[in-house]
């Protein structure tokens, strides 16, 4: 009992804190710039190492590739001696006047100076129509569409290759080049790979047997060979088949090889999107009563196209870079258009392919990188849409 | 009793041409017919228009002297004495060396900047996030031509060679490496290294079930390295070593002995396995990122450290998402190696369809034979594939 008594009257006397004590804040070196630094750049020796050599590599490389596009570079000239080596001019960067000669080339090809004008209606066009569709907020897109897929491909034939009927100077295919050619092949990939890919994918999961078996036949056989075998195909075996009196420019030829290509590809992604389609949405679209033709317009497609936006944007960025194979079967596009002229004894110069390539590579990555970003920010939008 | 119900209406028959099936039947006659129709006109026109060009048909051209030169031949090859046919296979067999060696190259390149990318070095992350957005977003023909024209045809010539120590001699020629020469006694070092093979998988399956039954494990890697590295190596040794080295050497206008790489090869091989690279990445990255990181917690909770938890929680888990998109970047790397034609590279499309074709014009049927060898390889990798993903399927209860 004592023991207890004692015990009590230690408890009465013993201090017990009432309030709890303002946390205090991490050590200095944890936090902020000096903590970001030790978690995320020299937390082990390893990472240490790593962080150096990459330092390194950087160091190295950003200087040089800044040396080459500005400081070193050449900036006026009239052909290749303004790039050229000498004793006042030992370290040479990227030659720029010859980018600046060549730039109609670059753009246009060999269309006549006086009809270029129609080429950039053209752009303009094609820029109008990209806005329409790709911005969600603007206003009839729907109508954008129709403008986009149907308008769009009949005026700009009209106003690229030429009508006598109305003014227009027909322009031969062969004349075309540089940007013109690469955007021309693009968007003949892109309007016209959508609509037959998506007849593809439906064919592909038809319930008829012999529709399914052509439509996989079609699209295992383009997706298992090589596009530029694809382009030889188009090219040399298409006037083969058809009577000698209509046989196609080379352009053409090209672009029904790239669509082809193409639209098996995009067959693959659409129906990717048709199978992401919960079964309900068919059986309530029939139990309302709709046909097929109306069930797959109204109902299916809207949802599997939706879910596949971020998909067929990453198919559009391969098929743009994909256009660069045309070159192979002597198409002028933008990429064949530099290689004849960095060969081009005027400007011929140790520098002039690397300047060259630069461009290439600048106009590229400017249209890819885009493109993925417009793709990236549907699917985060898509997936908001998803978590309601 | 049924008899007793009033006799229900017979459903009126639906018009015939209302009924689904008969439909059905109609549409796919009408496409066949179609599809029909296409072909034998083609064929018509096929027909009329290479007998209009006198140009032959039929395989016949296979047998006849080629009576052109290639400049990398891996099985023996001359213009005059071999026929089409051997060309071909010449041709194939670069398409096959540099779309393996590009395999090889693109997967290690690509898990290393994969896994980089998820890497907690925050400037690691970044630079591997910048190599793939770049190099993904440029065409792969833009790459070739910069690799082949701006590096390696920039390369100093042969009398200002750059000899890099070792025997390995840059210029724009090409590169050249030692040529390993073999003497008499080599027998028994393959022998060893046969055995070394033979006896590693042996002490790998023991070690397996010995861990399966009493949870000991054994050290199989180092056990792996020295057997199959280490006992031929020693046999080598012993054996007195039965190998020189022919060292190229670099002349006025040209560089005798070694073995000599085309320029052509290295830029194909460089731009193939960058490319590739690129996209390997961004698959193995989402294949890590696909395993839930329930999977790492529990295994850490259990005791184990980050290596194996890598090694056998995440990376088992992470192939099973990994492997068919790479196999897929592996049948691309393959079909994309057919832009050596923009670079002279003698692959199958540079030779067959290039050369072949136009010398014979018979473009049918070298166009055909071209697309099936590279159909052949796909629908064969597909098919694996497709095995392979039963057998790896998630057995969910």
């Amino acid at each position: 009992m004592t023991m207890a008594e004692g015990d009590l009257a230690v408890a009465e006397v013993a201090f017990v804190r009432r309030a709890t004590i303002a946390p205090r804040p991490p050590p200095a070196e944890m936090t902020g710039a000096i903590g970001w630094l030790r978690a995320n750049l020299v937390s082990t020796p390893f990472n240490i190492a790593l962080t150096v050599l990459i330092v390194l590599l950087l160091a190295w490389a950003v200087p040089e590739i800044v040396r080459f596009l500005v400081i070193d570079a050449v900036w006026s000239g009239s052909d290749r001696d303004a790039c050229l080596w000498t004793v006042q001019h030992r370290e040479i960067g990227a030659c720029w006047p010859f980018v600046w000669e060549r730039l109609p080339y670059f753009i246009y090809g060999s269309y006549p100076i006086p009809q270029r004008w129609r080429v950039d209606v053209f752009f303009l066009m094609l820029a109008v129509g990209v806005v329409w569709l790709l911005w969600l907020k603007a206003p009839r897109r729907d109508l954008g569409a129709i403008y986009f897929f149907i308008v769009l491909p009949v005026v700009s034939y009209i106003l690229l290759t030429g009508w006598s009927a109305i003014g227009l100077e027909p322009v031969d295919t062969v004349l075309w080049g540089g940007v013109l050619v690469t955007i021309v092949v693009a968007s003949v990939g892109i309007v016209f790979s959508l609509p037959l890919g998506i007849i593809l994918a439906l064919g592909r999961r038809s319930r008829m047997p012999a529709v399914r078996t052509l439509s996989v036949i079609f699209i295992e056989f383009v997706r298992g060979v090589p596009l530029i075998t694809v382009l030889f195909m188009a090219g040399v075996m298409l006037p083969l088949f058809v009577p000698e009196q209509y046989s196609p420019d080379k352009l053409v030829r090209a672009l029904v090889g790239i669509a082809i290509f193409a639209s098996a590809y995009m067959a693959e992604v659409v129906r990717a999107g048709l199978q992401a389609i919960p079964r309900g949405q068919y059986e309530g679209a029939m139990a309302v009563g709709l046909g097929y033709a109306q069930m797959t317009r109204l109902v299916i497609l809207p949802q599997a196209l939706t879910v596949t936006i971020p998909n067929i944007v990453n198919t559009y960025i391969g098929l743009f870079k994909d256009t660069t194979l045309v070159f192979i079967v002597g198409i002028f596009d933008l990429l064949r258009t530099i290689e004849v002229a960095r060969i081009d004894p005027k400007w011929a110069t140790p520098v002039t392919s690397t300047t060259g390539y630069a461009v290439a590579a600048i106009f590229y990555l400017i249209f890819c990188y885009g493109m993925s970003r417009y793709a990236r920010a549907m699917e985060a939008r898509l997936a908001k849409g998803g978590r309601r | 009793m049924p008899s007793d119900l009033p006799a229900q209406p017979r459903p009126a028959r639906v018009v015939f041409y209302n009924d689904p099936k008969v439909r059905s039947i109609a549409y796919q006659l009408v496409l066949c017919t179609v599809v029909a129709l296409l072909v034998y006109g083609a064929a018509r026109n096929a027909i009329d228009n290479l007998a209009r060009a006198q140009i032959a048909s039929g395989f016949g051209f296979w047998n006849q002297t080629a009576g052109f030169d290639i400049s990398q031949t891996l099985i023996e090859y001359s213009s005059r004495g071999s026929t089409y046919g051997r060309a071909f296979w010449v041709g194939l067999l670069n398409t096959l060396l540099v779309a393996g060696l590009g395999i090889v190259f693109a997967t290690i390149i690509g898990f290393i900047v994969g896994i980089s990318r998820l890497s907690t070095n925050w400037l690691l992350a970044k630079a591997a996030g910048g190599y793939v957005e770049i190099i993904r977003n440029l065409p792969l023909l833009l790459q070739l031509l910069f690799w082949y024209n701006a590096v390696l045809k920039a390369m100093p010539d042969i009398r200002e060679s750059i000899v890099i120590p070792g025997g390995l001699i840059l210029n724009n020629r090409g590169f050249f490496l030692p040529l390993p020469i073999l003497k008499g006694g080599l027998g028994f070092v393959e022998l060893s290294l046969l055995g070394g093979v033979v006896a590693a998988v042996a002490f790998y399956v023991w070690a397996r079930k010995r861990q399966e039954r009493t949870g000991q494990r054994a050290p199989v890697l180092v056990v792996t390295l020295l057997l199959v590295i280490g006992l031929p190596l020693a046999v080598f040794a012993l054996v007195g070593r039965p190998i020189g080295f022919e060292f190229p050497q670099a002349g006025r206008f040209n560089v005798a002995g070694g073995i000599e790489v085309l320029p052509e090869f290295v830029a194909l091989l460089f731009g193939l396995s960058i490319y590739t690279a690129a996209f390997i990445a961004e698959v193995v990255r989402a294949g890590i990122l696909a395993v839930s990181r329930g999977q790492s917690e529990a295994a850490y909770s259990l005791g184990l450290k980050p290596g194996p938890t890598l090694r056998m929680i995440v990376v088992p888990q992470a192939m099973r998402v990994i492997i068919p998109p790479l196999t897929s970047q592996y049948l691309n790397l393959t079909k994309n190696s057919s832009l050596a034609v923009a670079i002279g590279y003698p692959d199958l499309v540079q030779v067959f369809t290039g050369t072949v074709l136009n010398q014979t014009g018979q473009a049918v049927e070298v166009v055909a034979i071209t697309m099936l060898v590279y159909l052949v390889i796909s629908l064969t990798t597909s098919l694996i594939m497709n095995i392979y993903n039963r057998r790896m399927a998630l057995v969910e209860r």
